[in-house]
């Protein structure tokens, strides 16, 4: 289909590092191909800015197929923008009209700080794998892949909440900044395999003290992370963590005994 | 003599692995603890190098430039994995595998690595699958397999279109587990910008924060550049954005030889070009074509709608070309054949570079649903990037960069020829030869960092004194200071023209001249054309900001800065090899029928280059020797 061109003004989220103050800065931008990505919008709008001698916005991005996670913005009020079940970088300038002032912000939580413009600290996902998301076996001593059958359908699940790309659009969209979602999309992977059984207690209980000493907030079943996930993470992860979690805090009082 | 020592293990093919692992000198595990070695780059190959061999008790320390170690570009592999676990009882072997690669490579690549890649490959599917990797699988709960591109059996497996995230989740996970246990750091948002070698031999590297923009030392017994490939060089490239070669290169400067620079793969299905402000490429899996028809019209500059032009009108050129192959032909001849159509003007779409890939024929013999099933997340990546429904409408394709077969040479032990230096993965040149096969690369990676790697380098190591070299050594804080005097330099040009501005220009003199197809004639002005790029580079390159914080512009500037050095390499070894081979086809070594005619006589062998300190370049030949494997010329007529 033959490209429209558009006339935009996009306002921008501006903070020059952590600790400085941010403000938002309108930005008007002409014959926008309605073709492109919406980074490549924002590419146009950079380069445009450095031939006024303006730094250009500091943004995360690099698969650029919404795959890596490294693309998030609040755009228009919403975690990667407007449309359902795509990262910012798989938004497409033919979701706007001719004439849209559109807004762009970082996310916003306690646990991922602004480091600049629209880049945030998002390590404290890394800390909660660390503390227990992984299946502890050497290189070397795998036995046969094959000597374990899984049934097809507990794969398929388990490929459905391994699916999580890590961008923290849930964290972003939820109300009380809470990393639930991504979080019981971990647990859910490894606990519905066999493989995940022997450590599952340890790993819920040490993911999630992980994810409170982080910051993040409670979670009070609002839905808001489901409906803005770029990945379709289903919150019936979240029901499954809170059962293994509830599971593991009772088996170790039996153990206490 | 070759100063080239790639000590490939004596005996038969077959036993050479094995008995080389017999041999290999070990670390007591007492003094791996008084070893550091430094990883970087956290794909594929990093990570699982890095886990295995803190494993081992080895202190590591990873590096990447990605806010987190799981986003590296091996996040976005699609198609899958191979591996001869003959689970589908189809006479796959690990001789089979051996051999598919080395033809598929076009007899350009070590064979000894390669037996050993494949003899490896079952336990990497062991391994991910005890990690938690979600493999497709049958109803009767065991792994599936598809078949991929230039190979008779079904050997590879995959997790949906998602294998790459999957693998590098289940290798990420590891790295964690070492992480967990203290064994490794961690470092994100850091980005290598020299490696530091003293007295011949490298001792560390350094880094930038890239955050706050400081300059740190590290010194490590080893370095394993684990830094992926360097098909951004054209711009334009099926790489995540951020791909570079900087690592690399600066190890190069340093001494390291890079070998084939100009083997570089072009992959035959990826969604065109749309506009100026293109900033990638999105690959469309391979395997469409199995059902997909590629067709042009018969016209040039036939412009009416594809449902328009009448079956007569089209030219299903490849299936014409090669009737035994078909739309299946491997990649550089799909990709070949597409661009002459282009030149011939019967290029499609509103800029004339792309060819159909038409779905009507298979909705009409398999019904849409099946077509669904098979595609359905390809058709709807499609459209999202388009707006244009492939049930509908033939698909628009063209080729793209895509993979760098070329690298830094290694040794068997994947050691380069700096001492202390190692590279895995996309970053050395070691098992594709000329041309990659599908679902090879993610093995490759693997196979290094998990089972190769972690024996490999106690050759090395258990040769060396445990002493450690203090950061505020004079040699750290010599490159220290250059590293810095770089980015000043940079930030002062203060000239009209942005980065991204130059890097479309000379991707594009790459692109041109030293793509698809190659000729003399072209490649010697294309030589000219890119330096005159390289010194418009250093003379109009304009940043804004500063060196002390987070700025993106100047990581961009500081990366093209060495890719500016690497083309002109890529064209020189181009322009040097006087043959067709794989991916790289010139013109002039063409048979009548139009297909690529290698030259063993002269050319069987690896180009390892030199750089030297007064500039350009000096070459050293690794002769690759075959053992009971006869050089046939491949056909797919
Ligand atoms: C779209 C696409 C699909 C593909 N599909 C398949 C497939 O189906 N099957 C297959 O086998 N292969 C496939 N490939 C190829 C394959 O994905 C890659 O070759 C492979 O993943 C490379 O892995 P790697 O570990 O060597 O490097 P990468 O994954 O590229 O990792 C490089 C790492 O190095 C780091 N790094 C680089 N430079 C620096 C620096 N200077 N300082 C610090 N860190 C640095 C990066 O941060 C990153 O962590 C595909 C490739 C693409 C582009
Ligand atoms: S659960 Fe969804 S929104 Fe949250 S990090 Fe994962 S993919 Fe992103
Ligand atoms: S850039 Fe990778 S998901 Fe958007």
């Amino acid at each position: 289909m033959s490209a429209n061109y558009i006339n935009i003004t996009v306002e921008v989220w501006r903070q020059p590092g952590d600790k400085a103050q941010g403000r938002f800065e309108t930005y008007s931008l002409q014959n926008i191909s309605t073709h492109m990505s919406f980074l490549e919008m924002l590419d146009v709008l950079n380069e445009q800015l450095q031939k006024e001698g303006k730094e250009p916005v500091a943004f995360d991005h690099d698969c650029r197929e919404g795959i890596c996670g490294s693309c998030g913005m609040y755009i228009n009020g919403r975690a990667h923008g407007p449309q359902e079940l795509t990262t910012a970088c798989q938004l497409h300038m033919r979701t706007f009209q001719d004439g849209e002032h559109i807004v762009v912000e970082p996310w916003r939580a306690r646990a991922f700080p602004v480091l600049k413009d629209l880049v945030v600290d998002r390590g404290a996902f890394d800390r909660i794998q660390q503390a227990g998301g992984f299946v502890s076996i050497d290189t070397g001593s795998a036995p046969d892949a094959n000597e374990i059958p899984i049934p097809k359908p507990i794969s398929d699940y388990a490929f459905e909440a391994a699916a999580c790309i890590g961008c923290g659009a849930c964290v972003a969209a939820c109300k009380n900044a809470s990393a639930m979602l991504f979080v019981s999309a971990k647990v859910s992977h490894l606990a519905l395999l066999p493989q995940g059984q022997v450590e599952k207690r340890e790993r819920v209980k040490a993911m999630v003290a992980q994810m409170d000493a982080e910051g993040f907030g409670n979670c009070s079943n609002t839905g808001a992370c489901e409906a803005e996930c770029p990945k379709g993470i289903s919150l019936s992860n979240i029901a499954r963590m809170n059962r293994e979690y509830l599971s593991a805090k009772l088996s170790q009082k039996q153990y206490d005994k | 003599m070759s100063v080239l020592d790639s000590k490939i293990p004596e005996g038969p093919r077959a036993e050479k692995w094995t008995r080389h692992k017999g041999n290999i000198k070990l670390v007591a595990p007492h003094n791996k603890r008084k070893l550091d070695i430094l990883v970087v780059g956290t794909g594929l190959a990093g990570a699982s190098a890095a886990a295995s061999l803190a494993e081992l008790g080895y202190n590591v320390k990873t590096f990447t430039f990605h806010d987190s170690p799981r986003r590296a570009h091996s996040i976005a592999a699609q198609g899958g994995i191979n591996a001869a676990k003959n689970y589908r009882n189809d006479g796959d072997s690990v001789h089979r595998l051996f051999y598919d690669t080395i033809k598929g490579g076009d007899f350009r690549a070590r064979e000894a690595n390669v037996h050993r890649l494949a003899e490896v490959s079952g336990n990497i599917i062991d391994q991910c699958v005890a990690q938690g990797v979600p493999f497709a699988r049958e109803y009767g709960g065991l792994l599936t397999t598809r078949s991929f591109g230039g190979t008779q059996v079904s050997r590879t497996l995959y997790a949906r279109g998602q294998t790459g995230q999957q693998l590098l989740l289940g290798a990420y996970s590891a790295l964690n587990k070492g992480i967990h246990s203290g064994q490794i750091k961690s470092y994100t948002k850091t980005e290598l910008l020299d490696v530091v070698v003293i007295d011949g031999v490298c001792r560390g590297i350094v880094v930038r924060d890239l955050v706050t923009g400081k300059l740190e030392s590290h010194f490590g017994h080893a370095v394993l550049l684990c830094t992926g490939g360097y098909g951004n060089a054209y711009y334009l490239s099926t790489n995540a954005k951020n791909s570079n070669v900087t690592a690399a290169w600066r190890a190069h400067k340093r001494g390291a030889f890079f070998a084939n620079p100009s083997f570089v793969q072009v992959h035959p299905t990826c969604i065109p070009v749309s506009g100026d402000y293109q900033s990638k490429l999105t690959l469309m899996s391979e395997s469409l074509r199995n059902d997909g028809r590629v067709w042009v019209p018969k016209t040039p500059g036939d412009k009416r709608h594809p449902n328009q032009i009448p079956e007569e009108e089209r030219d299903y050129y490849l299936e014409r070309i090669y009737p035994a192959f078909g739309n299946l032909v491997p990649r550089d001849v799909a990709s070949r054949n597409a661009k002459y159509q282009c030149d011939e003007g019967k290029g499609v779409g509103e800029s004339g570079l792309a060819v159909y890939l038409d779905f009507r024929d298979a909705i009409k013999h398999f019904g849409r649903p099946t077509i669904e099933a098979r595609y359905g997340n390809l058709f709807d990546m499609y459209k999202k990037i388009t707006d244009e429904d492939p049930y509908e409408v033939p698909m628009r394709i063209y080729p793209a960069v895509h993979y760098t077969m070329g690298g830094l040479w290694v040794d068997y032990n994947l050691m380069t020829t700096i001492p202390g230096l190692f590279a895995l993965g996309e970053a050395n040149f070691s098992d594709h030869g000329a041309n990659r096969l599908g679902a090879s690369a993610l093995m490759q990676g693997l196979a290094d960092g998990y089972f190769v790697i972690p024996y490999t380098i106690g050759e090395y190591l258990a040769g060396i004194s445990f002493t450690k070299t203090p950061t505020d050594h004079p040699a750290f804080k010599t490159v220290e200071t250059e590293a810095n005097q770089r980015l000043e330099r940079l930030l002062s040009i203060k000239g009209s023209l942005t980065v991204d501005e130059i890097h479309r220009r000379s991707g594009k003199i790459l692109w041109d001249n030293c793509g698809i197809t190659r000729n003399k004639a072209d490649l010697a002005k294309a030589l000219d054309e890119y330096r005159a790029m390289r010194e418009l580079f250093w003379k109009e390159v304009n940043i804004q900001g500063s060196s002390q914080d987070l700025n993106q512009s100047l990581e961009k500037a500081n990366r093209l800065a060495d890719f500016l050095e690497l083309g002109e390499l890529m064209i020189q070894d181009a322009l040097h090899r006087e043959e067709s081979c794989g991916c790289h086809l010139r013109e002039e070594y063409m048979s009548p029928e139009g297909e690529a005619v290698r030259n063993d006589d002269a050319f069987c062998y690896a180009a390892a280059w030199e750089h030297k300190a007064d500039g350009g370049w000096n070459l050293h030949k690794e002769h690759l020797k075959f053992e009971n494997v006869k050089l046939v010329q491949r056909s797919y007529k």
